[in-house]
């Protein structure tokens, strides 16, 4: 009781002059606007750029710092899912501070673009480097690397793997396939890519026999659909390339180890090929610092930059005369469906809907 | 100060809250006004599809999860409180420690151990000989597993309210129980029980409302909820106006719930006597000690202690190196985004706890009930709901600015720190409302009419009676604020300002790159730091032992 009592002395013993409130109170209107000019976004300075991305890989640490350390300007970021982004720069509109979107999925990006939320930008160098199918023909976008959905399976369960992603549906194969939940951004990229090439119909049913022949509820990220398989709970499961040859290079818990009972398909190679995303960037419509904005993404597109895309994540470099990391080169080579990308976008809103409608959680 | 009318004052009170209660619920109000505009087409087909078992998988777990900290929260309550038994004292504050981890944050440990591959099921196969198929093992990632993880870090808020109601409960009436020949048992359940219920009632509802917002755990575990609904028109399908809809949905539910929690607060609002000398637990021998100290240890032990060490070994074998710069600057915006948001949360909590005690008009309970909704929505949406007004309300003055006077303020509030404190404020207003309301509803009337009786104006009655026995009450407040804005997500993901990592964006920035290892770092110092206020409140609560007046914790 005592200490509370001392607790509130500061209350109690205030004089009770107006005096002492009210130059309390104009303190107070000072300090709030102090604060208020403190806490504001600082007002765009020359040597910064403001780089939204949905990026989330550890590894870009050093993408970033080496770029500062190059040219000097400091990059200030904020990272979370692609559609979060768009819905802030949309709301920031005319007075965005966003000068560069990244994202990891090429469907994301063709929306950005649709919005207007990204700026034609000309730049020879990226046009030199950049194959003409991995990039926007009006410079509102540019792939910076690529990663390929593939199958993986037991290689001592399976003596007849499929062979492409429709086979996935084949009801020999039930209660065997494990695939992540539908409303990851993978999973409807690929369901959108098979949309164009087979058509709305067949590609439902398609997802209703992928469903069906699930080895359990679909859960967890890539990396957990690979230890099902070296758990034995999953005989097949449908994977990004770079989380399996991440387990090939460096200890991945539960995987590293066990990997060589895991066989790999890239499936399709006798029609479209297999699916592959982009990530990729393009410079914000109303980038405040235009000219480093493009020169980041000049640097995403440069050796430096391209190998760490490729030896710190294991993601395919775009870049001619970068060589895969040696885990990736493993993986072989194939034939990548490049037909479908600019369709990613549009579709991917019926590819959820595709999928809620057989059940597919 | 000149007196005035207690009317007067009061309905200047009443205004002042209301006007706080708009202003907190401004950006939940706007999404809900998506309800008048026309979408496309995503509810339909949502309804048709999957919604019915996402409202089923909510309902399920909402009643799950209340069943659950309701049998964990109310007997622990209870056996530290009333009665004496091997660690006991320990219990006592020991009970709170669940409260320090994000519900994510323990899925990530149990999944990590109870999935597959991990220690558990690797162990049972290594000594039975099984195979992945020749047994029955339950699956962490269900609805059943995130409804336990729910359980297991939420049931300290029925803990925390339940004690103190036990504490304060008159010593009398369970001696009167007891002397009327009725065991231990029996006045917990007749005497003790009924006289919390108004605290089990704000305890659980508390625990609800955070489960109805997360996201990050029914994610993990891949169990499609209400908030998923949202997610998916929201992000999938890029229907704003169907999110909006979905979300306004949910607010009813939760406004069904306040209500509920309100009428039973009311039903039972009595002040209890005072208490007199000191409180006699009972003790227990033997068999029932033991029970009571299992029982008490269950809940710490798979709510804080197990996950702790599972995450500790993970960081052993491939964590993150702690003491870097880049962890020292995490751990610096985290306690400053919880410190900011505190403060800013009690003003208004104050304001409206006492608008709801002076002036209980229409208006004041209106308020209080409308600013306790923020806590039951999912960050994203309040992010939403401010993201976008305060965008446009900064677009409109800079170019009211730049035609008036040639000058671009660019966007003032929009991506900063203050927008980021008052979308935690909103969110989390409930708890700090429930909190500073609990205890002020504890200083009888009589007071006030003493302290008015003695010539103390309504303002002198608040400085000198009201807020030196409130002020445990708006401590406990404030950290609770503080641990829950250090856990929050989804609106520090897509509000904050540049370079503004937090320790719990960048656990779940590993953990979605499927580094839970690496993860387990933050987490473990998000646990770490959130501890702190828990610690805090601990020690609060060891100085609050019985025998001590009312008001003095």
């Amino acid at each position: 009781m005592t200490k509370t009592l001392n607790l509130s002395r500061p209350f109690g013993n205030r004089p009770k002059g107006s005096l002492a409130f009210g130059s309390a109170r104009r303190g107070l209107v000072a300090l709030g606007a102090g604060v208020l000019l403190a806490l504001s976004p600082t007002l765009a300075a020359a040597k910064e750029l403001n780089l939204y991305s949905s990026r989330h890989y550890d590894t870009d640490e050093k993408l970033y710092s080496d770029f500062t350390e190059k040219t000097g300007i400091k990059i200030n970021r904020i990272e979370d899912k692609a559609s979060a982004l768009m819905k802030r720069i949309g709301a920031e509109g005319a007075n965005s501070p966003a000068d560069v979107l990244l994202t990891v999925d090429i469907g994301r990006l063709s929306v950005a673009e649709k919005d207007g939320m990204l700026q034609p930008i000309k730049s020879d160098a990226l046009n030199k480097a950049i194959p003409a199918h991995l990039r926007d023909p009006e410079g509102h976008w540019y792939g910076f690397s690529t990663r390929a959905r593939v199958i993986f399976y037991d290689k001592n369960k399976v003596k007849e793997p499929p062979k492409t992603y429709q086979d996935l549906a084949d009801p020999k194969y039930k209660g065997m396939v494990c695939t992540r939940s539908s409303s990851n951004i993978y999973m409807l990229s690929l369901m959108s890519a098979l949309i164009e090439h087979v058509g709305e119909d067949n590609a439902k049913a398609w997802a209703k026999g992928v469903y069906d022949n699930r080895a359990r509820d679909p859960q967890g990220g890539d990396t957990d659909q690979l230890r099902g398989i070296a758990s034995g709970e999953c005989a097949i499961a449908v994977s990004n390339t770079y989380y399996f040859a991440r387990a090939l290079r460096k200890d991945v818990r539960d995987l590293s180890g066990k990997t060589d009972t895991i066989g790999i398909v890239f499936p399709n190679q006798d029609t479209f090929g297999a699916h592959v995303n982009i990530s990729g960037g393009g410079v914000a419509k109303n980038a405040p610092n235009k000219e480093n904005a493009i020169m980041f993404l000049e640097y995403l597109a440069s050796k430096q930059a391209q190998t760490y895309f490729a030896a710190g994540n294991d993601e395919y470099p775009v870049v001619e005369g970068v060589g895969k990391s040696a885990s990736v080169s493993k993986l072989g080579e194939f034939k990548a469906d490049t037909q479908s990308l600019d369709k990613l976008g549009p579709n991917q809103a019926k590819a959820q809907m595709i999928y809620n409608e057989v059940g597919y959680k | 100060m000149a007196e005035t009318p207690l009317r007067r004052k009061a309905s200047w009170l009443s205004i002042l809250a209301v006007a706080f209660a708009l202003l907190l619920i401004a950006p939940v109000a706007w999404v809900a006004s998506s309800v008048f505009v026309p979408d496309q087409g995503t509810l339909a087909h949502l309804a048709e599809t999957v919604l019915p078992s996402y409202v089923t998988n909510t309902l399920l777990l909402v009643v799950g999860v209340g069943i659950g900290v309701l049998l964990i929260g109310t007997p622990t309550a209870w056996l530290v409180t009333m009665c004496e038994f091997p660690g006991r004292r320990l219990f006592e504050w020991a009970l709170i420690m669940p409260l320090a981890v994000p519900a994510y944050i323990i899925a990530y440990a149990y999944t990590d151990v109870l999935s597959h591959p991990g220690l558990v099921q690797a162990t049972l196969r290594e000594v039975t000989g099984w195979g992945p198929r020749d047994y029955w093992f339950p699956n962490i990632r269900s609805l059943g597993g995130a409804m336990v993880m729910f359980i297991l870090v939420l049931y300290p808020y029925v803990y925390l309210l339940a004690r103190t109601a036990f504490l304060e409960q008159s010593n009398s009436y369970s001696e009167v129980s007891r002397t009327l020949g009725r065991t231990a048992f029996q006045s917990f359940r007749e005497v003790s029980i009924p006289l919390a219920r108004p605290a089990l009632a704000g305890g659980v509802s508390l625990a609800l409302m955070e489960t109805l917002a997360d996201f990050g755990t029914v994610a993990h575990f891949g169990v499609p909820t209400f908030t998923t609904g949202i997610y998916q028109a929201w992000l999938s399908m890029d229907d704003l106006v169907a999110a909006g809809q979905l979300a306004t949905m949910l607010l009813a539910v939760v406004l069904t719930l306040v209500v509920i929690e309100r009428a039973e607060r009311r039903r039972a609002r009595f002040h209890h006597a005072r208490r007199i000398g000191d409180l006699t637990r009972h003790r227990l021998e033997g068999k029932h000690a033991w029970l009571a100290t299992l029982t008490c240890l269950m809940p710490v032990l798979f709510g804080f202690i197990l996950p702790i060490v599972i995450l500790l070994n993970l960081s052993i074998v491939d964590g993150h190196n702690l003491f870097s710069a880049r962890y020292a600057g995490l751990i610096k915006n985290s306690l400053s985004l919880g410190f900011l948001a505190a403060l800013a949360a009690i003003t208004p909590a104050l304001v409206l706890a006492y608008a709801l005690r002076l002036a209980p008009g229409v208006l004041s309970r209106f308020a209080g009930r409308l600013v306790s909704l923020g806590y039951a929505v999912p960050g994203s949406v309040i992010a939403v709901g401010i993201l976008m007004p305060l965008a446009a309300f900064d677009n409109a003055v800079s170019a009211f600015l730049e035609a008036s006077f040639g000058l671009s303020t660019g966007l003032l509030l929009t991506g900063s720190l203050a927008a980021l404190v008052f979308a935690y404020t909103v969110r989390f207003m409930a708890v700090a409302l429930t909190t500073v309301e609990a205890s002020l509803t504890k200083i009888p009337g009589s007071m006030d009419d003493a302290s008015r009786t003695l010539g103390e104006t309504q303002f002198g009655t608040l400085r000198r009676v009201h807020v030196p026995l409130l002020s445990g009450g708006l401590l406990t407040a404030g950290l609770l604020v503080f641990v829950d804005v250090m856990k929050e997500l989804p609106a520090t993901l897509i509000l904050r300002p540049f370079n503004y990592d937090t320790l719990a964006v960048q656990a779940y920035r590993l953990a979605s790159d499927e580094r839970l290892a690496q993860a387990s770092t933050p987490s473990l110092v998000l646990v770490a730091v959130g501890l702190v206020p828990v610690v805090i409140l601990s020690r609060r609560i060891m100085t609050t032992r019985a025998g001590r007046r009312i008001g003095s914790g």
